[in-house]
């Protein structure tokens, strides 16, 4: 026995229990550096036209109300929010937030270059500057040993002053990356984000030019997920559910008096 | 067979057809810009002879609910909402017009400018393409200005400037699609007294707890026809019993 009303409220379960987990993981990096939220996008799916409007009634009448009868929600997509985090105050030398758009580049060990936001850098044991999963930062920079003072421009120039000498000396360029649509880039944990069709290619720049933020040295960008509305699209999605399930539980309880009626 | 059975039968179904759109609604009760269906009963008499042998029902859709959704701030600059009675002109994959109330637009890796559930936005001619921008605006009455990617902060560009239609609730009908389109003899021109909010998106208007009401009512509605055609079926056996000789 097939209901149409049955499976509607189905797929009203399906995406909301989606967008719970959206919010959830939202909430789940409300302190993770250069995190940007996710929010679920909804869209009603296909309707069905059990009676056409329109259609002639007579050689010179026609219906003037037919029926559509829809057949419920779907997720069309996730898609990140591009909102500028808190700037936080960390003092550390490679500490760096972008603000503005842009995104360093980061080298992944399958060679491809992965995007993020998080600028807490560090150096290796050879002296380059790498993120927290110790992948190289593009282009990278390698910072000579014995040195005292690392300072990072607001245009990336990245210089170094090493013990015993007044003046410091320039070791490298950080370059920023930017997209047409920042929302179309894939995200696979890590803080990391990844170029797709749909992002467009990058266009890489020096920070401050064409549209690409300054650097902050000594600052890490906060997670931009606002708790309190996290909070009400929760409860939001739970009475939905809710009354989704409800629903189900109506239309079921329709059909058993069908069945133990008749 | 008593005729009056059917009659019970397209009730229940009717009724079962109703329920569809009531959950529907409610599937869509976090949907963006979602209008809500309506949905009525109409009676269709059948013409005996001489009279009205008997009445069925039929479920029809008597219309769009086109009141306002609640206005959600979310501070992005891409996520609009419209003044009552306007919408958003957008281009259907068949190419032809459509309208919706869903603001929450995005740009393709094209430049090109669409809405949620990715039909492109339809500006003073034709799909709005945004050359690379670092700041964007939309302005009250839909114009989208930008600042280009690498110029001064005092050179803003005026790009396009969205089409918002006003229309009448009689006018439009929602497509299979779930689209919103103009009926075939109107056309829907650009209207300067609609505005439009950015940052703020208009969520779905589905009035919870009328659809649970709704859908109770018919519940009971639909348990008076099964229990019709139970009474029918004990009819029909007391005549069975009647002419059965012994």
């Amino acid at each position: 026995m097939s209901s149409t009303a049955l499976w509607n409220a189905k797929t009203g379960l399906d995406t909301q229990q989606t967008r719970i987990s959206v919010i959830a993981n939202n909430l789940a990096n409300a302190n993770t550096t250069g995190f940007k939220s996710d929010r679920a996008v909804f869209e009603d799916l296909i309707y069905q036209t059990v009676r056409q409007p329109g259609a002639q009634s007579s050689q010179d009448t026609q219906f003037p109300t037919g029926l559509q009868v829809g057949t419920g929600v779907r997720l069309v997509a996730t898609e990140k929010l591009f909102t500028q985090g808190n700037l936080t105050r960390t003092g550390g030398s490679l500490d760096l937030a972008v603000q503005g758009n842009g995104f360093f580049q980061i080298l992944q060990p399958d060679g491809t270059i992965g995007y993020t936001r998080d600028g807490t850098f560090t150096l290796d044991s050879t002296g380059q500057v790498v993120n927290s999963s110790g992948y190289v930062l593009q282009p990278s920079i390698t910072i000579p040993p014995n040195v005292v003072n690392i300072t990072v421009g607001a245009d990336g120039t990245v210089s170094a002053q090493t013990s015993g000498s007044a003046a410091s000396t320039q070791v490298g360029n950080i370059q920023l990356a930017s997209f047409v649509n920042p929302t179309g880039l894939q995200a696979r944990g890590g803080n990391l984000l990844f170029e797709t069709a749909a992002s467009g290619t990058p266009q890489i720049g020096t920070p401050g030019t064409n549209g690409l933020g300054q650097l902050d040295q000594g600052s890490l960008e906060t997670s931009n997920v606002n708790i309190v509305e996290e909070l009400i699209n929760m409860i939001e999605t739970q009475r939905v559910y809710e009354v989704n399930s409800r629903a189900i539980e109506t239309i079921s309880s329709m059909l058993e008096f069908a069945n133990n009626t008749i | 067979m008593d005729r009056s059975l059917y009659v019970a039968m397209n009730g229940a179904k009717q009724v079962q057809l109703h329920q569809a759109t009531n959950t529907n609604n409610l599937a869509n009760a976090s949907t963006t810009g979602f209008k809500a269906d309506f949905d009525a009963f109409n009676s269709l008499p059948v013409i005996g002879p001489g009279y009205e042998s008997r009445i069925y029902n039929q479920d029809e859709r008597s219309g769009i609910d086109f009141s306002g959704g609640a206005l959600q701030h979310t501070g992005r600059e891409l996520d609009i909402a419209v003044s009552e009675n306007g919408f958003i002109e957008v281009q259907a994959p068949d190419g032809s017009s459509a309208y919706t109330r869903a603001g929450d637009l995005h740009t393709t890796s094209a430049g090109l400018l669409e809405t949620g559930a990715g039909h492109p936005v339809i500006g003073n001619d034709g799909p709005i393409a945004l050359p690379p921008f670092e700041k964007l605006e939309i302005g009250a009455d839909g114009t989208i200005s930008i600042l280009p990617v690498g110029q001064e902060a005092t050179t803003l560009a005026t790009i396009d400037r969205i089409k918002l239609v006003n229309a009448d609730a009689e006018v439009l009908v929602k497509g299979e699609d779930g689209l919103l389109r103009a009926a075939p003899d109107v056309s829907l021109e650009a209207d300067a007294s609609v505005a439009v909010t950015s940052g703020v998106l208009e969520s779905s208007n589905v009035n919870t707890v009328s659809e649970l009401l709704d859908m109770i009512e018919l519940t009971r509605n639909f348990e008076l026809h099964v229990k019709m055609m139970q009474a029918i079926e004990e009819n029909d056996s007391a005549t069975t019993q009647l002419l059965r000789v012994n």
